[in-house]
């Protein structure tokens, strides 16, 4: 039995957001898999809940009009690894959520959850960052669109409006993001499975026709800093280089000049440094086999 | 007939395997209430006041109870046998509240709920104040003067200190040309991660108390409830059903203890205590992390001069199992490589940590990673194989321990070396591996153990059993040694079947719950005694009650005992082989004859005045990618001797668990504290790194069957020497890929990474 | 406010339509043991850690612990009870457990069979390492997870009539 204040279920998102204008402490929760660990822990308990659990038009993949790839924000994780759209065009994001805790959290988590948390640690979060996402927030004003970097304020606050009764109702990859483009991800745990990221490192590329060049690379950690990050220094110094191992190596050593994590009893900043070195490169290696190129 | 060596499907499976076991929290009463702990939140201080009012404003909050409200009486828990010998008895040491807190985690307070949400506020609500005293965390720390003081009796916080004295060591380290090889080595906290956490309900009847509790001890449970209620004993009765998993967590009063008092201040209520698993993690026992300080002096031809070894045993906050862990641990090192000059030091030293008690191994895994770590430098520093090493120097065959008169009676430990080294393809790969130089490497590492079966001669060593004759000549038992999980029952079952000559183990229906008021007294699931122990008294007493069932069936058949016997559950004239009567007939004509009606059953109680080494030793396979300071186990094997084997296939699975704990000490396990404040930081199951499905190889199992000539069915120790070997057999393999020394556990990537920088073979 | 807040939740529960008003803060765990008696159901950590508590819901695996019990409206749910036919029959995987020895102490029985349970009935056949990472939502002490793997592979070879392949059952 949960210390629960209250429950307010959500027919649909309208109904959502007059709840949450309605009854503006409350916490939404969606698969329940954070909220009701924190409850059960005692930080979130006697509070009052908004379950958007039945709001079902919030769930599955699909690609829209302007051809981008939507995800429903209460989509869970294995649907979107088993989902054909996301294995065709921007498969290493079904392989960074199938990564997340085992297969019932999996089942119950969603990728909306995973995001608005505003933690680092969240296995889809770095991919996201990494692909350029765009979040789509629905309020008592209508849609809004921000990018993913946007949407993260500071650890554990996202950019949702709570007066405007706002949730996240998609996330959105546009066509120039996932189009030839090949992606890979490195869940650095401590076991293999039911674990949170000690360093998540996802890194995507572009290669030129001919394989030979980095058209575009973007690379994006978990856990490097107090949110999910992009190494841009890494990221400018390898684009219009040659496909090569020596760059790579180098790319791998730029991302230090990006990159922030802390010291925690987790792990130590030096600990995750060195991984983050060593990921970026692998990732980077893995995207460009994946892409076609030949090293 | 011959049951005893076939792998027959666990008597308790069917049950298991739709659902249907009933394990404590399945039997709960609907009306108990609900009672949460309040655990203190500083690591030492002392309780000055508990502001319990807005407590008890909650609804559905019936009453709080604090540290200033229980008995002045101090109680010991540990799982152990009762001693007549005051100076054997265990250390009473807690109240069933305590105001002095001696560890963040401790008891101060309860709350009594009719539910349990109100019981969880109430604890929220209670306010305490603390007078807060500085904390002390680390052994050796806490043995300096000065260092925070945990309980007055005990200056500078020793609880016992004990030493082993062979020869000389003074003067055998002053042979010339002898090679040192010294080392520290640190074994962590850990815990037994059973996945039933403990808990228990508590009720009156009759002016007694009723405990129903997730224990592998009821009887002793029963002793440790009546000392710390101040109530006689036979005022407790304790009810353990099936229970999820114990490790020797549950070889300890836990909660019952507190139960019961709380049901007794609420007019025998029933209440429940529930342990959470983050309070499993804090609150109930952990496994002694051992600091080992080694120092081996070799001739060039490999032999041992002289050993020195010290064992500092971080005991926590309170003695439960307390000097015993370590005790046995340093006794391990003369027997485990004999040197005919040694000088041991062992000291169990008070910190301001959880509780220590009894876990699978009880101070084995943690002397033979130190053991196996330094053998392994010994081997690297006379230049020779780390297997040809030990199999130069380890036990011999005809050893005798001159204290528990155990004899290795075979030449175990080469037999099971020999397997490992066949399965794991040792020579092949060691001679290949040795050639990886690039960023993935690969080793193979060994490691080996002995293992005493039971208690005798520390503790007393008794068994005690009931069988009856059922009317469709069945047979009933029941004895003390408890199911936890392990596979007792279906063990007892098959020996019980064999001493009675009966068709099938199934023809055995084995009371797997025990009940003080019912069970004979036992002493419970705990060293790796159970099979060994109660095979004494199912022999026993199954030789009285086939003598009582032949005397009867003398008066039905007018034969002579002497020529009849029991075979595939009918009474059989040996001289020509008539099948008599079935034991049915007999059972139903015993019962209903008008003239001598009888009930046939037999009872005894053994007392076990033996005891049995066990043997064995793991090999492991390790791929290590050096730049992500990330071990891949590929492969693990673990040989043992532990005599015949009653039920292969359990006692293979049995192995399987002790492997896989084995990996998690070696590779992930550890309760981490805060330096600053002594909070425990990972206590849950996403930050303690218990070993996944994903984490593990093929684990092998494999068996030497040597019988054991004391035993009554050849068998001998099995339960906890799985656990022994595997850590240091893959700190060896490390260190057969990389050549770097890992001397703590668990080996995960953080000290990987340490020492790769420190012996550059990272580089930023 | 009021004191306590329920709802009425229909759902199917082994096949069966159930009506049951719950409290509001109740987990489907709780719901299952407290008001269904599917004592089956195993509580090891009550935050999705441990997998003992996992139920099938529409046919996938959820902790149940992590799942309120209002959201169990209009779904159909499958216990361990559910599997075991109306006279104690057993299914091929409980059989299977059974007789490989997979089964020790019997605490995360329960969540793991489930979760076989939804692996087997996809037909599908899965390499060792895709079978470990679907059973890996679950913890066990005592087995090592050896036998019950053993368990699930053999049945899953079984189900697509592949157990006699030597080189897929080695």
């Amino acid at each position: 039995m949960y210390d629960m204040l209250a429950l307010y279920e959500a027919k649909d998102v309208q109904d959502a957001v007059r709840l949450r204008l309605e009854h503006p402490e409350a916490q939404i929760i969606a698969g329940g898999t954070d909220v009701l660990v924190q409850m059960r822990e005692g930080k979130r308990a006697g509070k009052a809940l908004i379950s958007i659990q039945k709001c079902d038009e919030m769930r599955g993949v699909s690609i829209d009009d302007e051809e981008n790839i939507r995800i429903g924000s209460l989509t869970s994780f294995t649907h979107i690894t088993n989902d054909p759209i996301i294995q065709k065009y921007i498969n290493v994001l079904g392989e960074a959520v199938d990564m997340v805790g085992g297969p019932q959290i999996r089942n119950a988590g969603t990728i909306g959850g995973n995001t608005c948390n505003g933690v680092t640690s969240a296995d889809s979060a770095s991919t996201l960052h990494a692909w350029e996402a765009i979040v789509e927030i629905t309020g008592k004003n209508g849609v809004r669109r921000i990018p993913i970097k946007e949407f993260y304020l500071k650890a554990g606050t996202v950019d949702l409006k709570v007066e405007d009764g706002e949730i996240q109702t998609a996330i959105l990859i546009p066509k120039a993001s996932y189009d030839r483009t090949w992606g890979h991800y490195i869940k650095y745990a401590m076991r293999n499975a039911m674990d949170i990221a000690t360093l998540g490192t996802s890194v995507n590329a572009r290669l030129s026709p001919d394989g030979k060049t980095f058209e575009r690379v973007r690379i994006a950690f978990g856990v490097a800093g107090p949110v999910p990050m992009r190494a841009v220094t890494a990221e400018s110094f390898i684009n219009g280089k040659a496909v090569t191992l020596e760059n790579i190596e180098e790319f791998g050593c730029k991302v230090l000049e990006d990159i922030n994590p802390r010291d925690s009893w987790r792990a130590s900043k030096a600990f995750r440094s060195h991984i983050a070195v060593e990921s970026a490169k692998r990732c980077l290696i893995e995207s460009v086999k994946l892409a076609g190129g030949e090293l | 007939m011959g049951e005893v060596g076939k792998s027959q499907v666990r008597v308790d499976a069917y049950d298991k395997a739709t659902g249907r076991t009933k394990y404590y929290e399945d039997l709960m009463p609907q009306d108990a209430l609900y009672v949460r702990i309040k655990h203190a939140d500083i690591a030492h201080g002392i309780v000055k006041s508990i502001d319990t009012s807005a407590a008890e404003q909650i609804d559905g909050v019936v009453k709080v109870l604090t540290c200033f409200d229980v008995p002045d009486i101090t109680f010991p828990t540990a799982g152990h046998p009762w001693s007549m010998d005051p100076g054997h008895q265990d250390v009473a040491d807690r109240h069933l509240l305590n105001r002095h807190v001696r560890y963040w985690g401790d008891d101060v307070a309860v709350v009594i709920a009719e539910n349990e949400v109100a019981a969880m506020q109430g604890v929220r609500a209670l306010k305490v104040e603390y007078e807060e005293l500085p904390f002390v965390l680390d052994v050796q720390k806490a043995m300096e003067d000065g260092a925070p003081q945990l309980h007055e009796k005990f200056p500078h916080n020793i609880l016992k200190h004990t030493d082993i004295r062979k020869g000389d060591y003074q003067s055998a380290i002053q042979e010339p040309g002898l090679i040192k090889v010294e080392g520290w080595y640190d074994t962590p906290t850990v815990q037994h991660c059973h996945i039933e956490n403990h808990g228990c309900f508590a009720y009156e009847e009759n002016g007694r108390i009723v405990i129903v509790a997730s224990t592998q001890i009821p009887h002793i449970i029963r002793r440790v409830v009546g000392q710390a209620l101040g109530r006689p004993w036979a005022d407790i009765r304790i009810i353990k059903p099936y229970i999820g998993g114990g490790f020797g967590n549950k070889q300890d009063a836990l909660y019952e203890p507190l139960c019961a008092w709380c049901t007794t201040q609420v007019g025998g209520r029933c209440v429940r205590i529930d342990c959470s698993r983050e309070e499993t993690f804090v609150s109930n026992r952990v496994r002694h992390a051992i600091r080992f300080h080694i120092i081996s002096w070799l001739r060039k031809d490999g032999t041992f001069a002289a050993r020195k070894v010290e064992c500092f045993s971080n005991q926590g906050a309170y003695a439960s199992h307390g000097h015993s862990i370590v005790a046995k641990a340093m006794g391990s090192f003369p027997q485990h490589y004999p040197c005919d000059n040694m000088e041991c030091d062992a000291w169990t030293v008070f910190t301001n940590r959880p509780a220590a008690g009894a876990m699978r191994g009880y101070g084995m895994p943690q002397a033979s990673f130190a053991d196996e770590a330094n053998v392994d430098e010994c081997a690297k520093a006379v230049g020779m194989d780390p297997l040809a090493f030990r199999m130069q120097n380890i036990m011999p065959q005809g050893y005798e321990d001159g204290f528990s008169h155990n004899v290795n009676y075979y030449d175990s430990f080469r037999e099971c070396l020999e397997a490992g080294r066949k399965y794991i393809d040792y020579d092949r790969k060691v001679a290949e591996y040795a050639k990886d130089t690039g960023p993935i490497r690969r080793g193979i590492g060994v490691a080996t153990f002995w293992y005493n079966t039971a208690v005798y001669p520390i503790s007393l060593e008794t068994s005690s059993n009931r069988m009856l004759l059922n009317l469709d000549g069945t047979v009933t038992m029941q004895c003390g040694e408890t199911e936890i999980g392990q596979g007792a029952d279906t063990a007892y079952a098959q020996m019980t079947a064999d001493v009675l000559g009966l068709k099938s183990y199934q023809d055995v229906h084995v009371v797997s719950c025990q009940d003080t008021d019912i069970t004979p007294t036992g002493l419970g699931a705990y060293a790796s005694r159970q099979t060994y122990v109660a095979g004494f008294s199912i022999r026993k007493t199954g030789l009285l009650l086939k003598e009582k069932i032949l005397a009867y069936a003398q008066e039905l058949t007018r034969q002579a005992p002497y020529n009849m016997d029991i075979v595939d559950g009918n009474i059989v004239r040996v001289t020509d082989g008539k099948v008599l009567m079935s034991l049915s007939e007999l059972a139903m004509t015993a019962q209903y004859n008008p003239v001598h009606s009888e009930h046939i059953t037999a009872e005894s109680t053994y007392t076990i005045q033996n005891n049995a080494y066990s043997f064995g030793c793991t090999f492991a396979e390790v791929e290590v990618d050096i730049p992500m300071c990330k071990v891949t186990l590929k492969n693990m094997i673990n040989v043992h001797d532990c005599g015949k084997l009653i039920n292969p296939a359990l006692a293979e699975a049995q192995v399987h668990g002790g492997m896989s704990m084995a990996i998690g000490y070696g590779m992930g396990e550890q309760l981490l504290f805060d330096e600053k404040t002594g909070k425990p930081l990972n206590n849950n199951l996403l930050d303690y790194k218990l070993s996944t499905i994903m984490d593990h190889p093929h684990l092998e199992a494999q068996f030497i069957q040597n019988a054991e000539p004391t035993s009554a069915f050849g068998t001998k120790a099995l339960g906890e020497p799985p656990a022994c070997s595997g850590a240091p057999a893959i700190r060896n393999a490390i260190y057969n890929a990389t050549g770097v020394t890992i001397d703590q556990n668990p080996m995960n990537a953080h000290i990987l990474f340490k020492r790769f920088s420190e012996e550059g073979l990272i580089k930023d | 406010m009021a004191k306590k807040q329920y709802a009425l939740v229909t759902c199917w529960i082994n096949g069966r339509e159930v009506e049951q008003m719950v409290d509001v803060r109740a987990s489907l765990t709780d719901m299952l043991r407290n008001d269904f008696r599917l004592t089956s159901v195993k509580k090891g950590c009550e935050v999705g850690e441990c997998g003992a508590c996992n139920v099938l819901i529409d046919g996938e695996c959820f902790n149940s612990c992590l799942y309120l019990a209002v959201w169990a409206e209009g779904k159909h749910i499958t216990t361990l009870e559910g599997l075991t036919g109306p006279n104690g029959e057993l299914s091929d995987i409980q059989q299977a457990f059974m007789d490989e020895t997979a089964i020790q102490c019997g605490f995360c029985i329960p969540g793991f069979i489930m979760t076989a349970a939804e692996i087997l009935d996809r037909k599908v056949y899965y390499t060792d390492d895709e079978l470990r990472k679907l059973l890996s939502g679950h913890l066990c002490r005592c087995t090592g997870y050896e036998n019950i793997f053993k368990a699930v592979k053999k049945t899953m070879l079984r189900r697509l009539g592949m157990l006699d392949d030597p080189y897929l059952n080695s």
